[in-house]
């Protein structure tokens, strides 16, 4: 049995800690586990999402709250408080392009140091990178991102912590499941062992250390 | 016909049967509302959708969404799938087609559209990748902003990409790039060429056969 308790689990997360949140725009991100990031007044977080969501909505909650000295994400346009604490140079901002994001978090998961992406190739993204030319074509080397925690929102999980995502909630969820050193899992339902069809799994249970229990 | 209208109905005529299309946020997301019934055209939403349509009121689904994080529905035949894969369609060439919003475009085709150094850092989500692998890039825009020409010599903005784009369509003309020049090939009606190469700041070549846009 992988089910903790809702604080238990959260407690385990120290202050200054990486950390993964699955979302796009608040979809698909584990609300009750930023709540209680929130709670428990943690510090120093940096946080490797697609994205900041909007003041009050999943990520935007823990910006607004303090919590995060650093965010690693593709696009922050849609949450003012992040634009201000960066600004205010209260909050760092690490923006890099959205597939190069996930293919990093990818790489991280799947054992490889880094990926090749013509993607950024001549902006500002190429700054301080390696660039590598392929059969005449110049790719960028982009290095492989791994966090202490990803915070993981599931549709279904079973008690072993296989793991089904429901339509576009999926997005980086399975990826970060691979790329952290401690994967906690808020689940909208926990299934018996079985129901979730081998086919359909989407996450394997092995990569699971803690399911969030409904208690 | 208000500007947006006529942008979004001629870049309509753009789309083929059986194409694989992503909108950009803002006049490109208006462009779904002009397929021709005769075409059959799959949208894609970057957070991980296929089948993407406009929203059903009363059928909202709240992990159904699109990348702006508004609600959309999903035709029958749609599919799901995560951010790597999705942006593996992008970068990979799957995407025939992708219309995108614009602050610059210069006289090569290069883009500008995702940040003013001090003003507006929102973030490149999935622009970057979007002007780097699809098929085709078509820019949906104001011929001018404020007065001032968004059709420049050269980008003074931070590049997106250094691909080049396909086509411009604003509410004053359509331009296309063919080897590598700016160049005026439709007018909207009522138009003239005059008219727009005083609201543009690059040097455009003038096609042999400026038409007006059939709309």
């Amino acid at each position: 049995m992988k089910t903790i308790l809702l604080k238990d689990a959260v407690a385990l997360i120290p202050d200054g800690a990486s950390v993964m949140i699955g979302g796009f725009m608040g979809v698909g991100t584990p609300e009750r586990l930023v709540d209680e990031l929130v709670r428990q007044g943690k510090r120093n977080l940096t946080v490797i999402a697609n994205d900041n969501a909007l003041p009050g909505i999943g990520i935007g909650k823990l910006i607004s709250a303090g919590a995060v000295k650093k965010t690693i994400a593709s696009h922050i346009g849609l949450n003012p408080e992040t634009q201000k604490k960066m600004l205010a140079r209260e909050l760092e901002v690490d923006l890099v392009p959205q597939g190069t994001l996930i293919e990093r978090i990818r790489a991280g998961g799947y054992g490889l140091g880094g990926v090749l992406t013509p993607t950024g190739v001549g902006t500002v993204v190429e700054k301080g990178k390696q660039r590598i030319e392929l059969d005449g074509k110049p790719y960028l080397l982009e290095t492989a991102l791994r966090a202490d925690f990803a915070l993981v929102d599931a549709f279904l999980a079973d008690y072993l912590g296989n793991l089904y995502y429901a339509l576009t909630a999926r997005n980086f969820n399975p990826v970060i499941a691979m790329a952290a050193d401690t994967v906690i899992v808020e689940a909208e339902n926990i299934v018996p062992i079985g129901v979730i069809a081998p086919d359909h799994v989407m996450t394997p249970a092995p990569v699971v250390d803690y399911i969030i229990s409904h208690a | 016909m208000d500007a947006q209208t006529i942008i979004a109905k001629r870049i309509a005529q753009e789309l083929r049967d059986g194409m694989l299309v992503n909108l950009g946020i803002g006049i490109p997301t208006l462009v779904a509302k002009y397929v021709p019934a005769s075409l059959h055209v799959y949208f894609q939403s970057e957070n991980g959708l296929i089948g993407t349509a406009g929203a059903v009121e009363g059928l909202h689904h709240p992990l159904l969404t699109d990348a702006g994080g508004r609600p959309v529905s999903a035709l029958p035949g749609a599919c799901t799938f995560d951010s790597a894969m999705s942006f593996g369609l992008i970068r990979g060439g799957h995407v025939d087609m992708t219309v995108l919003g614009a602050l610059q475009v210069d006289a090569a085709g290069q883009l500008a559209n995702w940040m003013v150094p001090g003003k507006m850092v929102p973030g490149m989500g999935g622009a970057m990748d979007l002007v780097t692998g699809a098929k085709r890039v078509v820019i949906a825009m104001q011929h001018t902003a404020k007065g001032q020409p968004k059709i420049v010599k050269q980008c003074s903005l931070p590049l997106t990409s250094v691909r080049p784009v396909d086509l411009v369509v604003t509410d004053l003309a359509v331009i296309g790039f063919p080897g590598g020049r700016a160049t005026l090939l439709e007018t909207a009606p009522g138009v003239t060429v005059a008219q727009v190469l005083e609201a543009t700041q690059a040097e455009l070549a003038v096609s042999e056969r400026v038409s007006t846009m059939a709309l």
